[in-house]
């Protein structure tokens, strides 16, 4: 069996292992267990990736495997991995192995909540894995699914309203995507679903083109949070539990950005290079228009959201631009995004933990109660507001440098337009960590609060660590990036 | 010189330090340790100068430009790519020096003023971070190396101004300065990804060696009646206004004082908002190429020059007056380059003139703020009207603080008069207009400078009844006797020599005719100022009730701020962000609610064909089958 099935595998066993746990010490073990095996999966898978690159295999798709599965339709479990892949499986089980040190007191119900939460990695886990439009379809829907639950069971607030938006958007979304599947499938002239095979050889008629990558663009492009279908998101977050924030905004708003360079632009890159003006639009609103609401929102979890809005918009915005640079540019935002917004909502989710409340105007002061947690909010809103050093400045720049080498009057305004999010960006940054954070203590019995317990520590630094791994030494990830996007660029080099 | 990495290395080693095991460490380790690094790293940017200013100059009688490492750090394209190197030539050269003494000069001091404060250990670390992004900006092989060390100086420079984090006018300060020149660094990317576009390199050497290529790439191209060359460099300079608080953008420098004074002498005084300055005279060759920016660079500085020395004559805030002046002089450098038009020794006379006055500016303005640190220290206040008469209290602050005084009027044999006389020189030859306009701000220096002094430590004395003032401890004016030195003999070194537009050595010598002009000028405000100030007496305020508007006016300093602040809560945030916050919750959410409730209300009328009661159902049928039934008779 090829190694990459045991990113399904291992969660799978995860849950079994949790089904049959019984005290909270030994459901500890096992998500412990597992997800550091996961993060060690995802290492070696690198390692691997690196060498196997080094030894001059220049395949699109690496570690290939492929099963029949359901003949009739050709349906194959197929798996294999590129540069893309291999940086969203990394990005995905560090976020796993944070989110589960961050639930570490998890209350009520803590064995259902991991065994949905371990459901959740599966699907994220085979989506970014899989290279058949099929399995990558149902991981998706695998990945959406425990959402409603974590969010109505385990969740603040207007759980239930929350949890209902979120995934009927959501399937709403997949309802598009499912037609634009089954038009490539039918109009590729392949009989196939492996997005390799219909890439290179496919050849599907324009004007399906046209239909079907609006389709699979929205598709994705609504779990990417593009404008305007971006409001599950603020209600989203705003109630669900710490790690299931994490993960979604960390992984799965990832999942619209790979699936929109995957299957829409890979698979039909003359539609993409004829309809892009439009989605750049829409994207380049999400930007702006993501990065002004989080200004004047009060609640901690909107104004990240918010935030993700912007930061979101600028994935699909640079994946539009068609290019190398800025779609190597894309996908380190895609990374830096996941890794900081995971660092900001475990960050929220501790503070609300103590204080009870996410209203910014009610907090003060917190830098002199609870230090560490404090410290690390800086350093995650510095690494959102693209501080050179921090993975935000590396990709933002890659973004921006890359947009900028359309030399036409539309992409230069749109691109210039995107960069004043940096100044907005710095705007709501530095007002939350002013109010939040510094000025005197707003409610007297804040005082009384402790500071982070290990297992929080451990789940910030750890991403912090990522965040400024990144950030300090970006060539190595770049280059891993650029190769994994090359294949793209060439096809719609040729489409051109 | 591979070693000069050790300059920046060792202020990133102190800053990862202190910052990550600083409250394991006492109080004096920490500031010990910070001050022991930056000693050694002051010392090896000695022997870097030393050495790079004795080897001998290449054929063409200039100092060769080394780069002894430069690193790929992030490739975008073939052509583009970020390096981290190091740079070496006469003015990367001169700022290493400027910016270690400064550093280590406040090292040491801050180790008495900042003595017993919550967040010591802190406040050297973010010291050391600053001095760290200060030299990798200085030392910059590309202008995107120098774009990231002027974010990482924007961000040490917030943490200092926030300092103090508990203070509201500390932290909302800090957001300002950051924001303030956030804004200017848009520009500056723009400018730099038009310029980066067009050129395909980021790298200094390879602008240099062709520096009008900017303008023949984009010959013809034109975007709102100016050429994009003139517009990317104009965007560039953007930034440099920004960081070096130029008009329209200086109002986050006097609210930077919020910060503890040794970081407003570091930071806001001698090395970081000098970085603009900085940033042209590195692309000068550039600008040469685009004239009408350089005419831009010199209306902006004139205008700026005129407005902070102005204002500077009406605050009672003793470090704000500082920080107009700083303004102000930062202004009379910025000019200077904008009058030099081209790379001809006398024709560019300004740029060297720019960087000969930024090297002393450095040096006696990080003297006065410390200076004013010694002050505040003993009266804890900020305010004139607690001071006066403290020459009696305070001998060495007192004598130190006049040099610096007598240095920045432009009187000889300070090093302030020789640098300004340059300026002024450059200035008159280029129009005789600006010539007069910048002379008249020198007078304007004069007289603020020496208001201030003779309100500290003249005028009458106020009762220091709580306690009496005292001088500082050592630490804290040795490093202003050391200033005061330097200052009283910087004025004779051959700067010329080292620096100038072209690298070629360059004599200088005074014109007489500038010179004499000048020191008039100067002893004539100064004369006013003592007719005025020295001992307590009701004629400033009857000139002020006199002069009412125009005194509330720059005492409010133009409303510069009011106007900012209209803009950005009035504005920006009441006339944009809410109404975007608003339309998305209730139009395009509303949207997505109403969707559901559509669907909701459909469902909930056709729910009543599934009743349950046959009846209903056998009624349905029968006369379904009619309308059927009667349907096909008819057709």
């Amino acid at each position: 069996m090829n190694f990459l099935s045991l990113f399904v595998l291992i969660p799978l066993l995860m849950m079994l292992g949790l089904w049959i746990s019984r005290d909270m010490k030994q459901i500890r073990t096992v998500a412990v267990i597992g997800s550091t095996l996961l993060l060690a999966l995802s290492v070696y898978t690198l390692v691997e990736f690196l060498a196997e690159r080094a030894a001059g295999n220049t395949a699109t798709m690496l570690f290939t495997d492929s099963r029949m599965w359901y003949a009739p339709l050709n349906i194959h479990y197929a798996v294999g991995v590129d540069g893309v892949s291999v940086a969203m499986l990394l990005l995905s089980s560090i976020i796993v192995f944070a989110g589960v040190f961050a639930s570490w007191k998890i209350d009520p119900l803590p064995k259902e909540f991991f065994l949905w939460f371990m459901l959740l990695s599966t699907g994220v886990f085979g989506f970014f894995i899989s290279v058949d439009l099929f399995t990558m379809f149902m991981f998706y829907e695998v990945a959406l699914i425990p959402m409603y639950l974590l969010i109505g069971v385990w969740g603040s607030g207007r759980k239930t309203y929350s949890a209902m938006k979120l995934t009927l958007m959501l399937m709403g979304g997949s309802a598009l995507l499912m037609i634009g599947i089954l038009g490539i499938y039918y109009q590729s002239g392949l009989h196939s679903m492996n997005v390799v095979e219909i890439a290179e050889n496919g050849n599907i008629p324009m004007n399906w083109q046209y239909f079907l990558f609006p389709m699979t663009f929205v598709g994705f492009g609504v779990l990417g949070a593009m404008f305007p279908f971006h409001t599950w998101s603020p209600d989203g977050h705003a109630s669900a539990p710490t790690a299931v924030s994490m993960l979604h905004a960390g992984v799965l708003m990832k999942l619209g950005g790979y699936g929109c360079f995957r299957v829409a632009i890979y698979l039909m890159p003359q539609a993409a290079t004829e309809l892009a003006w439009i989605f750049l639009i829409l994207t380049g609103i999400s930007v702006v228009y993501g990065a002004f609401s989080a200004c004047v929102q009060t609640d901690l979890k909107y104004i990240n959201a918010y935030s993700s809005v912007s930061h979101c918009g600028l994935v699909l915005f640079a994946i539009l631009m068609l290019n190398t640079t800025a779609m190597t540019g894309a996908v380190m935002q895609m990374l830096s995004h996941g890794l900081m917004t995971a660092l900001f909502f475990a960050l929220i989710g501790m503070i609300y933990g103590r204080t009870h409340t996410r209203d910014i105007r009610e907090m003060g002061g917190l830098m002199q109660i609870m230090p560490f947690l404090s410290v690390c909010y800086v350093v995650a809103g510095l690494a959102s507001l693209g501080l050179p050093g921090l993975s935000g400045f590396v990709a933002e720049m890659t973004i921006f440098v890359g947009s900028f080498e359309h030399a036409d009057t539309f992409h230069r305004v749109l691109t210039i337009v995107a960069c004043t999010s940096i100044v907005i960006t710095a705007v709501y940054i530095l007002r939350v960590v002013g109010k939040l954070l510094f000025g005197a203590v707003q409610n007297e019995h804040h005082r009384e609060l402790t500071d982070a317990e290990w297992w929080e520590r451990l789940s910030a630094i750890t991403l912090i660590v990522c965040v400024a791994a990144i950030g300090c030494f970006p060539n190595w990830i770049s280059d891993l990036i650029r190769h994994g996007v090359e294949p793209i660029t060439n096809l719609l080099s040729q489409a051109l | 010189m591979e070693y000069s990495v050790i300059i920046l290395l060792l202020p990133l080693c102190m800053f990862l330090f202190l910052g990550l095991a600083g409250h394991k460490l006492s109080e004096r380790v920490a500031g010990i340790l910070g001050t022991i690094g930056l000693t050694i790293a002051t010392v090896v940017a000695y022997m870097v100068a030393f050495n790079y200013f004795t080897m001998p100059r290449n054929a063409e009688g200039v100092f060769e430009t080394l780069q002894p490492i430069n690193l790929e750090w992030l490739r975008f394209t073939e052509h583009l790519h970020i390096d981290l190197g190091i740079l070496l030539d006469p003015i990367s050269v001169m700022m290493l020096v400027v910016i270690t003494t400064v550093s280590l000069m406040v090292h040491i001091y801050s180790l008495g003023y900042m003595h017993g404060e919550k967040g010591f250990q802190r406040y050297y670390a973010f010291l050391s971070l600053f001095s760290f992004s200060m030299l990798g900006l200085v030392v910059a092989t590309n202008i995107f190396q120098m774009y990231i060390f002027w974010e990482l100086v924007g961000v040490s420079s917030y943490l200092l101004i926030g300092f103090y984090y508990t203070k509201p006018a500390a932290v909302s300060a800090s957001k300002k300065a950051f924001i303030v020149t956030r804004f200017a660094d848009l520009g500056f990317l723009i400018g730099i990804l038009i310029l980066s576009f067009f050129t395909e390199t980021f790298d200094f050497a390879t602008l240099m060696s062709n520096p009008t290529s900017l303008v023949t790439e984009t010959a013809g191209m034109t975007f709102m009646g100016c050429s994009v060359a003139a517009w990317a460099m104009a965007l560039i300079f953007m930034g440099g206004a920004g960081k070096s608080a130029m008009f329209p953008l200086h109002i986050w420098l006097p609210d930077a004082m919020e910060g503890p004074t040794p970081v407003s002498a570091l930071i806001h005084a001698a090395t970081m908002v000098v970085a603009g300055v900085y940033l042209v005279a590195r692309l000068f060759p550039m600008y040469c190429a685009v004239p009408e920016v350089l005419d831009l660079i010199t209306w902006v500085g004139a205008i700026t020059a005129l407005y902070a020395a102005v204002v500077a004559c009406v605050q009672t805030d003793i470090k704000r007056v500082l920080a107009f002046s700083t303004i102000s002089q930062i202004a009379f450098m910025m000019v200077a380059l904008g009058v030099a038009f081209n790379t001809d020794l006398h024709t560019g006379l300004g740029y060297m003139a720019s960087m000969f006055h930024l090297f002393t500016h450095a040096m006696f303005k990080a003297l006065l703020f410390l200076g004013a640190g010694c002050i505040i220290h003993a009266v804890h206040s900020n305010e004139m009207s607690e001071m006066g008469n403290l020459r009696k209290y305070m001998p060495v602050t007192h004598i130190t603080f006049l040099i610096a005084c007598l240095a920045i009027a432009g009187i000889p044999p300070f090093s302030g008069f020789f640098s300004k006389d340059e300026i002024l020189t450059a200035v008159f030859e280029k129009s005789t207009f600006w010539g007069v306009w910048m002379t008249a701000v020198a007078g304007l220096t004069a007289f603020y400078m020496f208001r201030l002094y003779y309100r500290i430590f003249w005028w009458s004395k106020p009762t220091y009844e709580h306690h009496t003032p005292h001088e500082a401890p050592m630490t804290m004016y040795l490093p202003l006797v050391f200033l005061a030195l330097v200052t009283c003999v910087a004025g004779f070194i051959p700067f010329g020599e080292f620096v100038s537009v072209n690298g070629e050595a360059y004599h200088i010598h005074l014109d007489w005719s500038v010179a004499t002009t000048s020191i008039i000028v100067a002893v004539a405000a100064i004369a006013l100022a003592t007719w005025m100030y020295l001992s307590e007496n009701s004629k400033p305020k009857a000139l002020a009730d006199k002069f009412r508007a125009l005194h509330t006016a720059a005492y409010r300093r133009f409303y510069m701020d009011e106007l900012y602040m209209w803009v950005t809560h009035k504005i920006i945030f009441q006339r944009i962000c809410r109404p975007i916050a608003w339309f998305d919750r209730h139009i395009v959410d509303g949207t997505m609610n109403m969707l559901a409730t559509v669907t909701n209300s459909v469902s909930y009328g056709i729910r009543k064909l599934q009743s349950g009661y046959i009846q209903w159902y056998v009624w349905v049928f029968i006369m379904g089958a009619l309308l059927i039934a009667v349907l096909a008779m008819c057709f």
